[in-house]
Parts: structure tokens; sequence; C-alpha cells
């Protein structure tokens, strides 16, 4: 089985946001996968692997990524986790947008053929929530989003996704190959089944830690360079940044004696009332 | 600032260890120093988020790398777990289990290494003993054959991690005065006549347990001895470079951390109408903080390259402890006196900071061995 997993380097999301400019000033920011995309490779592998025994049979997780050479690096993590191979498709971030990155992958689940492909429910820059739901529209692939919980089928035709929804838990269950968008939940002890790690298995809350044998060996693991013109692929955003502007700063809050001094001040200063 | 020998490995090695760091030690290591103790639960938690391994080998269940990968990642924990006790009670396997590394038989890696990195069991390093510490060469505690046996009398002090230590590393005498009669036994829990005599108090290090141990008539098998009988004081001596710049990097982290909290403090606190940072005199002392933290940083990244590379330095090792120790000391000492009256109360980092840095130029071969250390190899 062959699990695809589309990841984004983001900026560091605890590090405090710089406005330069009129746009966001990232000279000095740190850069990390999108926390959601580190849980679909989390979820990835917990498919393919048996967690109990800490041992995988078959199966290969592929990660792409589409960013500068500096992306190599959040790439690597993913391999330091256990991913098998990368692909890195060489793009400047302000160049592409939703749409280029779904053209690109495309193109890629066209040469890999993965049976699933997995990824993030957004990405925590943008928030903007959308290519993995258009890539699946332009595949012609069935999807799942907001995965919380995943279980793929014993004869591995199928996997049933549990989303949170107002209402409660709905079940959704999606023929392969189709595409799965990951929520926090995902990680959590024992929302992946595969009926190979047993049902009782819990794991760690979160996703694996990488140890430094993981991170040596990822270096070993094979990194493909190419470009949006090796999959036919040309940036031409539809969507621009026009400008960021930090909100404005709120007034200071009042403080008043009593209730009728703030019922005064709702009516005749604020309007609410 | 890192490491000069940092590369990208270590950069991700350091991401780890943060992360480990800030979910499993920082919401608790307050509450663990004020108690003197951390969950034996960590040392699991630690060796299954490939913390524990960190520098030794493969194939005895370690993930690999050296002493600068130990640096590393050691300054992150300590960085971002924000107690120094709990991170160095987690690291005792570190000045215990080498020597079993380097001159232990496969057998005995197999049963005493592999299991401490899995983090089922704990690993100690006792030298030390009540009549005397720095002088290895005059300790005291007696092992006399018998057969396949020895029997082990005496004491042993100020034992890291030795209140629950499953495998003990002990200098004992098995042959006559001086450095020639010293050999290794690893002494095991349960053993009996080993037993855990006292918990000790100490001035800083809290969350890290200290203990006196002490040995009647302990029957420990021969199999047990490390290396060759009365040939330990080498082993020993060897031991020292790696956990004297183990020491030196953990002076650097705790520098680090109590310069940043400083210059945090400096930015928020206000008088006489603006931010400590507003006056001259605070910026000065931090420069000066920052100046001392950055050589002592590139004295202890150069020795630990040399190491790491297999060259004998015992003299730099030596200099590279007290440099980092002198500077720590000098660093917290200001990053309390930056935070005022704030600074003495037990609620800050920085009280804390100043606790523990006062061991350094104690532990691990006291500031005045160093100099002797130095003065020999210098040959004066």
């Amino acid at each position: 089985m062959k699990i695809l997993v589309p990841l984004k380097r983001v900026p560091d999301p605890e590090l405090k946001t710089k406005i330069k400019d009129g746009a966001i000033d990232l000279s000095g920011a740190s850069w990390v996968v999108n926390p959601f995309d580190e849980y679909a490779v989390e979820t990835a592998l917990r498919l393919l692997e048996n967690g109990d025994a800490g041992t995988r049979e078959g199966g290969e997780v592929v990660v792409v990524t589409i960013g500068p050479s500096e992306a190599a690096q959040q790439v690597r993590s993913a391999l330091a986790m256990g991913a098998d191979r990368a692909i890195r498709v060489d793009a400047e971030d302000k160049a592409i947008d939703a749409l280029t990155v779904v053209a690109v992958l495309q193109a890629i689940v066209a040469e890999e053929k993965p049976d699933l492909i997995l990824m993030g429910k957004q990405a925590v820059d943008g928030d903007a929530n959308q290519v993995g739901q258009m890539l699946a529209g332009k595949l012609g692939l069935p999807q799942a989003t907001f995965a919380a919980s995943i279980e793929l089928a014993e004869d591995k035709a199928s996997v049933l996704v549990g989303r949170e929804v107002d209402a409660g838990v709905e079940y959704k269950r999606i023929p392969l190959p189709g595409l799965v968008t990951v929520d926090l939940r995902i990680v959590s002890p024992t929302a992946v089944k595969n009926h190979v790690t047993p049902d009782a298995f819990a794991y760690g809350d979160g996703p694996r830690y990488a140890s430094l044998k993981g991170i040596m060996a990822a270096k070993k693991k094979p990194l493909a360079d190419k470009t949006l013109a090796d999959y036919g692929v040309t940036a031409s955003p539809v969507i621009a940044e026009k400008g960021v502007e930090l909100p404005p700063a709120r007034p200071p809050g009042q403080k008043v004696d009593d209730i009728p001094t703030l019922v005064q001040k709702l009516v005749e200063e604020a309007k609410a009332l | 600032m890192p490491y000069l020998f940092e590369t990208e490995e270590h950069v991700a090695l350091r991401a780890q260890a943060r992360r480990f760091a800030e979910r499993e030690i920082a919401p608790h290591g307050a509450t663990w120093e004020e108690d003197e103790e951390f969950p034996a639960a960590l040392y699991k938690a630690a060796a299954d988020a490939g913390m524990a391994g960190i520098g030794y080998p493969e194939a005895l269940g370690g993930t690999g790398g050296d002493l600068t990968h130990v640096l590393a990642s050691a300054e992150e924990m300590i960085l971002r777990g924000r107690s120094v006790g709990t991170v160095v009670g987690l690291g005792s396997h570190f000045i215990a289990l080498p020597m079993i590394v380097r001159f232990g038989t496969p057998e005995q890696q197999a049963r005493f290494v592999t299991p401490c990195l899995a983090g089922d069991k704990i690993a100690a390093l006792a030298v030390t003993e009540p009549g005397g510490g720095s002088d290895v060469a005059g300790l005291t505690t007696r092992a006399v054959r018998d057969g396949d046996h020895y029997v082990v009398d005496g004491a042993k002090t100020f034992i890291t991690s030795g209140c629950r230590a499953d495998v003990v590393v002990a200098a004992v005498r098995t042959g006559g005065p001086g450095h020639g009669g010293v050999s290794i036994l690893v002494i095991e829990k349960g053993t009996p006549g080993f037993a855990v005599s006292k918990k000790l108090k100490k001035t800083g290090w809290w969350a890290s347990d200290t203990a006196e141990l002490s040995f009647e008539g302990c029957r420990v098998p021969v199999a047990n001895r490390i290396g060759s009988e009365h040939g330990a004081f080498a082993m020993i001596m060897a031991n020292f470079a790696h956990e004297r710049l183990a020491l030196a990097g953990q002076c650097v982290a705790i520098a680090e951390l109590a310069y940043r909290e400083a210059i945090a403090y400096s930015r928020e606190r206000h008088a006489f109408g603006k931010a400590l940072t507003g006056f001259q005199v605070t910026r000065h002392k931090l420069a000066d903080m920052a100046s001392r933290l950055a050589a002592a940083r590139a004295l202890t990244g150069e020795c630990t390259i040399r190491v790491a590379r297999g060259e004998m330095v015992p003299a730099l090792c030596a200099m590279a402890k007290n440099v980092a120790t002198d500077m720590c000391s000098f660093v917290v000492d200001q990053a309390v006196q930056l935070h005022g009256g704030m600074g003495y109360m037990r609620e800050t980092l920085v009280e804390r900071l100043y606790r523990d840095a006062r061991l350094y130029p104690i532990g691990g071969g006291t500031r005045e061995i160093m100099n002797e250390i130095i003065s020999k190899a210098e040959g004066y």
C-alpha cells in the first residue's frame, strides 16, 4: 500500500508575527512542518505498521513538498519520523497558490498512483483549507475531510473515517484510492486502526519523536528535487496578496463604578442599547 | 546561539529534544524541583522519545551520535524543560554507562547498558566516598575476592540518581593502596547488603535525587567487574573527560537560560519611568553576560569537537569546565541581581538556577582539581 503525504513548511506558529512594508516579515522566521501535515505523516505510518511490535512489513510513505531548497529540512524531518522517500518541487512560496499546488499534486498522483493521499486539513499559515478538497475534486477521487479517526479495512480496499461534527461523530467509508484530510484528534492514542496493530494498543499522544537514529537515517533516504516544469505546471497564481496589516489596536477598557453608569455608557458612548 | 559544530542533524535533534522537554518536563519542572523528585516513569518516556540513547551505539539500544549530540540535546532540554535537576537526573546514565560501553563485555553491556537505555532501569556512578571525593586513588570501599564473588564493604556519597538506581557502577578497592588497586564493579539493586542509607538535601539540583549508599558484606559476582582487576583508575580518568564536557555544556545551557530570563525581565520591569533595558548599566551587564557566555560556549564547543574526534585533551577539558563554571556562576548571579527582590524569591526561575549553578565548580572534579590537571599538563 502506498500513501502519499503532501506537506508544507510554515513559519513556526509559536513565533510572533512581524509585519514590515505591508507584508509578513519572514526574514528571521524559523520554519516547521505544518502541524496538521505532521499528523498526516504520523497517520500514514500508523496505518502501515504494527505499532505494538514496532515493525512494518511493506507499504510506502512518500512525502511531497512544494517549496524552496530550504524546505528540504522539513521534508527530512518527515523522513526521520519514518517516511520512505520524498519529492520536493522547487518553487517560491509567494509564486504559488492553492490551484498551482493542486496542479502539481495532480501530476504527482498520476505518476505515483498512491492508494491513499493523506494530508493536513489546512496549513496553519494561510488557513485556506482547500487543497485537499480541490485535489480530490480534480482527481475525481472520493474524499473524507477533517478525519478524527481512521480505520483501514482488512482487505485494504477502503477506509472508515470518523469526523467530528456538531451533532457527534459522523462515519464515512470511502473506497481506495481516495483522499483524507486529518484533524488534530487523528494523533490521539487509538485513533488509527489497521487490523495489524492490536486494537487495544495505545500510541503516545501526538506525532512520534524522531530519534537521532531516524534523523541520521533520513539523510540517506531518497529526496528527489523536481521543478514545476517537470510536472508541466507554470506558476500563474490567480490569488495574489495585496497587503497585510495588523488589526487596529483596541482602545483600552474602562472601569465603571456602578450599573447605572454602565448602562448610561452603553447607551450614550457605545450606542449598544 | 548554537555550537559551531552543529549540523542540520543537530538542528533536527534539538527540535525533538525541545518537543520532549516542552511536553514532558516544562509543565511539571517547578513542582518536581520543590518535591525533590521527578516521576520514575519519565525515564521510560525519555527512552521512548529517543532521548536516552543519544551518544550510544545502536547495537546496544542507543540512537548513535557522539558527544556533540549529547551536548546539543541536553542544552535544549535545559532551555525548554526549565528544570536542571530533572535533566541531570535523567542523564545520570551518561556518567555511569560509558565505562561499560568502552570496557565491558558484550554480556555485561546487554545486562546493564541496554535496559538503562530502554528506560527500564536507572544507572548511577558511585566514586565519591564520605571520607574523600577528589582523591580517587585514596578510596577505601573494600571489595575482597571470595571465590567467584567480591565481598564489598564501605559507603559512597553524593550519588546522583542513587536512591532509585538499579545499576550502580561503583569504584572499589580490590587491591593495595593507591591508584593501582581500584576496580569497577556493577552493584545491582536488591543485592543483599546494598542499601540506600540516606537521601541527601542539597543547595540545588533538587529534582534530581542524590544518595548516600552503604555496602555491608555485599556479595557481587566477579562477572560484574568491568575491565581488569585493579585496572579502573585509567578507566575512571578517561570517563571524566566526557563528564566534564557534559557539565561544561550544562553550564552553558543554564547560563543561556538565565541570560534569556534576565533580558525578558529587564524589558518588562520598569523603574524610574522606563524599562530596565533603558539604562546603560543594565545593557552593559547583559552585554558582559553575553560575552562570557559566548567565550565559554566557544571553548566548550572546541573541546567537544576534539574529544569527539578522539583526541585526548584532559587539560583542555579541565579548562573548559573551569571557564564554563566560572561563567555560569557569574551569569546566574547577574541574572538574580537584575531581577532584584524577585531574584531572591523561590518562585523565580533564576533563583533556582543560581542554586543549581553552585554545583558545577564542585561536581565532576572541583575547580582546584581542574587546575591541578592543567598545571601537570602545562608542566610547572
